[in-house]
């Protein structure tokens, strides 16, 4: 494969994380520490309508009453929900019309990141809206996407825009009290990234957009909507990565799918924040809820997942099958090592009539991290002639570290079929000895291997993510063995 | 090229090589002929440095240099090459993307760059033709569901686009129908040249009959109990081992 | 001497009977401390603080989200603290229906052991079959070093119940280097007035490199209701050898708690096979330990249920030592609105290297209204293993179906043939011939709705048995 000049992740050659730097910019803060005030001064500061104010100030209440998950594979200190801050924005001087008025800095934060939009505009045909913390900054393509109807801008453009769409919509897939997490969100969300493709519009471009925390104690909170209209096709990438701080820092996004009849959406996703120091210090908490709901007949809705990143990953992308025949996919390589946790899968909830999924997931740990696939996946009365089909493999590299399965499986029709199948096993010497006898060290030969490992799911990646992914896969594992 | 004295191996506590002594000029095909389990795949194993055994005794030295003190790869890179007899299955990993980072990886060694992607795809090209490779078998992964020919033709096909000093050829012309066993026999011919050695390990005169040996050794019990021309296969094909061992006796 | 649970309105009453057994408890420590060593009645005092604290399980539990004991708890149960053997006639209420099966038969009646006089033929070599009770006065090193060592109280609210209270129950001991021949089967039976809820306690212990047949039978002989709750410890010492199997015949209103704790050290090796044929709620808990090097278990299953039946298989295999290998196998056919559960789970400690572990769990759901969950559970700290687990729940494979059919096989046979297929995987790996036979008859039958025909059927009813006879050849399936 050649070089991708655009490629983000072009120039990461060595195992350290190389996004460790700061951006000075002026904040744009609310007060430290969660509040009825904090989620009333979030909401003002983005000029929000009566019922989106009223959605988050519920939100927040039921939030109140929950608990933290404890059911899922991972420990992590005590998160002090108090000490964090819940919005920051970029100070903006005024409206920005090109990119010569954005801020040095950031163009600077762009060029590090290896996002220059310009030459994103002119060479691949991404368009790219980059959120840097909480506001989204530059939107690009958008004429050329509004030409055709497709509605491509940052959640809370939209919410001024097209407010009786992010109505309808918001809330429907993931609700506010779905889980501890979730309705954190629900209550604090800064911004993030809204998606409509308008009834029989295939979106020609893949379409982009790159998460960056920056700000110190920055909780981030996205909030993601993609809608796809009847007989719609978008194919829609996500990426994100973190810069280096001691603390931890949360993130807890929501991302909702909604497929209408004979409609398709493809989500990708390359996740690398920052995943702490070979100690086990610092690094991103990322726990996301993801869901998408295939509310028509034929439609079709696919997840595919490279996480390399987050000192603690917890995640379940999510599909549930509502209309006839339709078609839910969950792809995904999870590579933990040092002291990282992860604890993903995807839920398949089968409602409709021949309704089909597949969950492919690859799990590689190394050093002393776990690494846990967890999913469920229901057949329910009504979804008859249904069938799912799971494989989730491990791979081990190293003796200290965790690989474990967990898949819930329940089926309440007789003519479903459910097949799960999995796998823990580790490089092989003969493998490892034929590699090194062409002249391969082994470094180099673990990284073959596991990419050929994960194939069957980076295959699945847009040629844009497929290289970076490669890339991140050997980066994350170096050092892991010795 | 090679020069293997007193070599003394054993596999959890068990003498398997005991006294090995071989030389390998530039230029010269060797044969290793003997029964199954006299330790032809070991002693092909232990010159590729596969660190399961234990060398008790002796010393192998590759190009004036000891080959005992280099890793696995390093002795690749310095021109061994081993056509396994039981290649293995890497899933997932294309032939065109393990050829390129084997070769260029052996490139890092010597110090030079890596090879243009220009020029490792017309080398490709070149190679598979040459051994009447189907251009479908180098997209698909390393030996991943390969028939048992396909396989030894795939060792071959590495052997060629790799250009070793010292080729070892562990039964490599097991599996191959009698076409596909001339084609590689006639990939080895054209591979051989003065500078460059082979070490054939085979159990049928068949294979040599194409590629014709210098010398030809009969390994028995851990030990090269006779060597002589390429006649001597002619002897072993017609009167079996029992001879051999009788003489012993 | 028997208390009453006290019922309360509806909802759960498994409160009260806490309190009843906590009461009872207080009441008859002494008399059942009577013969304890000092640990034992300490450790009887810790696990009554147990099941003080945590009660019955309950749905919130993740291991029990899906067996609800709180409909089978409510019930006006009888408690017996002594057993009663004195008017009851063992032959006449029951027959072992496995023909020509010649075993040392060992009996309980409600949880207790029934002495019938017989001794085993290898008494004089030092094999031990008797009651737990005789076993606490006569066997007491062996109490001493191996009761409750294996059936851990401090994660399972039931081991403790039975741990507080144990008392009687089967002792079975194998000496260092000796076979058992006979087969040992123990028959417990559920026979009583009115609702009743026992909690039998057997230890088994096989000294080295020995080895031992033993069937276990679960059957009711008539249909109240009987709640079980039964532990068992099973001890393999280095080079010993088990096969092991479990056969639940019960009527629909029983509950079976069946908690089973087999402990292997090095080179020991255990077959265990679940074969659960009825039972209103059958809950089958083996907990595996792989001690030492070298050990190799087969936990095997299969159920078939119909009606409201309730089937949870709940396996948890811990390879604690290196060169370790264990397989497991569950399958099951669920049929009416049938429940049923598995919950395998496999857990690799860090140095337990080279590690060699399987798991599966099959499902065929005949009914629309049957429901299986199904969830294999891998855990895994060693690098150098193999483990592959698999699940599936599904219909009959519709190109056998078609396969048999293009043959000129009859839809409803070809079901059948395959149904049967299905479950002889297991059926077949029965070491026992007689036994196996037996079992391939139940399957056989319980495939044609034979065995469901009445409400309480549990094959002891007086109707002779029919003899099944399949169109075609079975044995070339
Ligand atoms: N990893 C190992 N552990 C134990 N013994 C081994 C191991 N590898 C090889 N051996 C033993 O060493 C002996 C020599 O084996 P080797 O594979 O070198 O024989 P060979 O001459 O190549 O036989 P063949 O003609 O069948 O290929 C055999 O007895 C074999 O069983
Ligand atoms: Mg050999």
């Amino acid at each position: 494969m050649e070089k991708d000049p655009n490629n983000i992740l072009d120039e990461v050659t060595q195992g350290e994380y190389k996004y460790g730097f700061y951006t000075d910019i002026e904040m744009d803060t609310a007060p430290m520490g969660l509040s009825e005030d904090t989620v009333r001064f979030i909401s003002a500061k983005k000029n929000e309508p009566e019922w989106l104010l009223q959605y988050r100030l519920d939100a927040y209440r039921k939030w109140l009453v929950m608990t933290e998950p404890t059911w899922a594979h991972i420990h992590h200190a005590p998160i002090n929900y108090q000490d964090i801050f819940y919005y920051a924005a970029p100070k903006r001087k005024k409206e920005l019309t090109n990119l010569d008025e954005v801020d040095p800095e950031l163009i600077e934060t762009f060029n590090k990141l290896g996002i220059s939009l310009e030459e994103q505009k002119r060479l691949t045909g991404v368009a790219v809206d980059a959120v840097i913390d909480s506001v989204s900054v530059k939107t690009t393509f958008t004429e050329t996407l509004e030409k055709q109807g497709i509605i491509f801008c940052s959640f809370s453009e939209a919410v001024q825009k097209v407010p009786e769409l992010v109505k309808q919509y918001l809330g429907t897939v993931v609700p506010s009290d779905d889980n501890y997490f979730a309705a954190l969100n629900s209550a604090v969300f800064s911004d993030g990234s809204f998606c409509y493709i308008p009834k029989g519009v295939r979106c020609p471009i893949e379409l982009s957009t790159y998460f960056r925390i920056n700000a110190a104690n920055t909780g981030q909170f996205e909030r993601t909507l993609i809608i796809g209209d009847e007989g719609s096709y978008v194919s829609y990438m996500e990426g994100c990565t973190a810069p280096m701080r001691d603390e931890n820092q949360l993130h807890a996004a929501i991302v909702e799918i909604i497929a209408l009849k004979d409609a398709q959406v493809k989500y990708s996703t390359v996740q690398n924040w920052y995943p702490g120091n070979k100690k086990g210090e610092g690094g991103i908490y990322n726990f996301v809820t993801k869901r998408g709901i295939c509310k028509g007949n034929n439609s079709k809705i696919s997840w595919t997942q490279v996480e390399t990143g987050s000192a603690i990953t917890w995640k379940y992308p999510s599909v549930v099958l509502m209309g006839d025949n339709s078609v839910g996919e969950f792809y995904s390589v999870a590579v933990t090592n040092n002291f990282q946790q992860a604890d993903t899968g995807s839920k398949m909830i089968h409602l409709g009539k021949n309704t089909k999924s597949t969950i492919i997931s690859k799990g590689i740990s190394a050093g002393q991290s776990s690494n846990s696939y967890r999913g469920l996946v229901k057949m329910t009365k009504r979804a008859e002639n249904s069938r799912n089909f799971s494989q989730c493999d491990s791979l081990l590299l190293g003796d200290r570290c965790g690989a474990h399965t967990f898949p819930y499986i329940k089926t309440e029709n007789k003519t479903s079929i459910v097949e799960h199948e999995a796998t823990t096993s580790k490089i092989s010497d003969d493998q490892l000895f034929y590699c090194n006898q062409r002249g391969i060290s082994t470094e180099s030969a673990i990284g073959l291997i596991v990419n050929g490992y994960a194939r069957e799911v980076l295959k699945q990646l847009p040629m844009e993510f497929a290289v970076e992914a490669q890339k991140l896969l050997s980066i994350s594992l170096e050092g892991s063995v010795g | 090229m090679l020069s293997i004295k007193n070599l003394r191996v054993s596999i959890s506590g068990k003498e398997i090589l005991r006294g090995i002594n071989l030389e390998v000029k530039p230029g010269e095909v060797h044969a290793i002929m003997g029964p199954n389990g006299t330790g032809k795949s070991t002693l092909a194993s232990v010159i590729s440095g596969r660190d399961i055994y234990d060398i008790t005794e002796g010393e192998i030295i590759f190009k004036g240099k000891n080959l005992l003190e280099m890793s696995i790869e390093d002795r690749a890179s310095e021109g061994i090459f081993l056509g396994f007899q039981y290649p293995v299955e890497i899933p997932g990993v294309s032939i065109t993307n393990f050829m390129r980072t084997a070769i260029n990886e052996q490139r890092k060694y010597h110090g030079l760059d890596p090879m243009p992607a220009s020029e490792f795809l017309a080398k490709m090209e070149e190679k598979k033709q040459m051994l009447e490779i189907q251009a479908k078998l180098a997209n698909r992964s390393v030996n991943e569901g390969f028939s048992g020919g396909e396989k030894k033709k795939n060792e071959i096909f590495q052997m060629a686009m790799l250009d070793p000093d010292l080729a070892i050829l562990d039964e490599t012309d097991s599996g191959l129908d009698i076409d596909a066993l001339k084609i590689v026999a006639n990939g080895v011919n054209k591979l051989r040249k003065p500078d460059n050695s082979f070490l054939v390990i085979t159990h049928y005169q068949r294979l040599l009959d194409y590629i014709v040996p210098d010398i030809v050794h009969v390994l028995f019990d851990g030990r090269i109990v006779r060597s002589g021309g390429k006649e001597l296969a002619v002897e072993l094909e017609e009167k079996g081992y029992e001879w051999i061992k009788a003489e012993m006796d | 001497m028997e208390m009453k649970g006290i019922i309360m309105d509806g909802i759960s009453t498994s409160f009260n009977i806490k309190d009843t057994l906590l009461k009872l408890f207080d009441d008859n420590i002494g008399s059942l401390s009577e013969k304890d060593t000092p640990e034992i009645a300490e450790m009887r005092r810790k696990a009554i603080a147990v099941f003080a604290r945590q009660g019955f399980p309950h749905t919130k539990l993740e291991k029990w989200r899906n067996t609800d004991l709180s409909k089978v708890l409510n019930h006006d149960f009888s408690f017996p603290m002594e057993p009663q053997t004195q008017d009851v006639n063992f032959e006449e209420i029951f027959r072992c229906d496995v023909p020509g099966f010649d075993t040392h038969m060992i009996s309980q009646l409600n949880g207790c052991f029934i002495d019938r006089g017989k001794t085993l033929l290898q008494a004089n070599t030092g094999v031990i079959a008797c009651s737990m009770a005789e076993a606490f006065i006569r066997h007491k090193d062996h109490i001493i070093n191996h009761f409750g060592k294996y059936a851990s109280i401090s994660d399972n609210g039931l081991t403790a119940l039975n741990t507080a209270f144990a008392r009687d129950g089967v002792f079975i001991y194998v000496p260092d280097n000796t076979e058992v021949e006979e087969i040992i089967q123990v028959v417990n039976l559920i026979h009583s007035e009115g609702d009743i809820f026992v909690q039998p306690r057997n230890l088994v212990i096989l000294g080295r490199n020995s080895s031992l047949k033993l069937v276990q039978c679960d059957d009711s002989v008539d249909d109240n209701t009987g709640f079980i709750n039964s532990v068992t410890e099973v001890v393999l010492s280095e080079g010993s050898r088990l096969d092991h199997y479990k056969l639940q015949n019960k009527n629909n209103r029983s509950a079976l708690i069946n908690n089973i704790y087999f402990h292997l050290e090095a080179g020991a090796n255990l077959s265990t096979n679940a074969i659960s044929l009825n039972g209103g709620l059958i809950r089958n808990e083996a907990n595996v330990k792989l001690n030492g090097r070298g050990a190799h278990a087969d936990i095997l299953g299969v159920y078939l249920m119909d009606r409201n039946q309730h089937i949870d298989n709940q396996v948890f295999v811990d390879h604690a030592q290196p060169d370790c290998t264990s397989n497991e196998l569950f399958k099951g056919i669920l049929d009416d609105q049938a429940s049923g559960v598995f919950n395998g789970h496999i857990l690799v400690r860090q140095d337990a290297q080279r590690t060699n572990a399987y798991q599966n769990n099959k499902n065929i759901l005949i009914s629309d209204k049957a429901v299986i969950d199904t969830r294999p559970f891998l855990e895994i700290y060693a690098d150098d293993v193999k483990c592959s687990h698999g699940a599936t729940v599904g219909q009959l494979d519709s190109e056998a179906m078609f396969y048999l059919r293009s043959r000129g096989i009859s839809m409803e046979n070809a079901r059948m043939l395959l149904m049967y297929a299905f479950a002889a995987e297991i059926v077949n790996r029965i070491s026992i011939p007689r036994l196996k036979q037996r079992i391939d008859d139940l399957v056989k039958k319980r495939l044609r709705g034979e065995l469901s025909i009445c409400e309480q059927c549990v094959l002891h009813c007086s109707t002779k048995e029919q003899k099944v006879v399949f169109d075609i050849d079975m044995s070339k399936v």
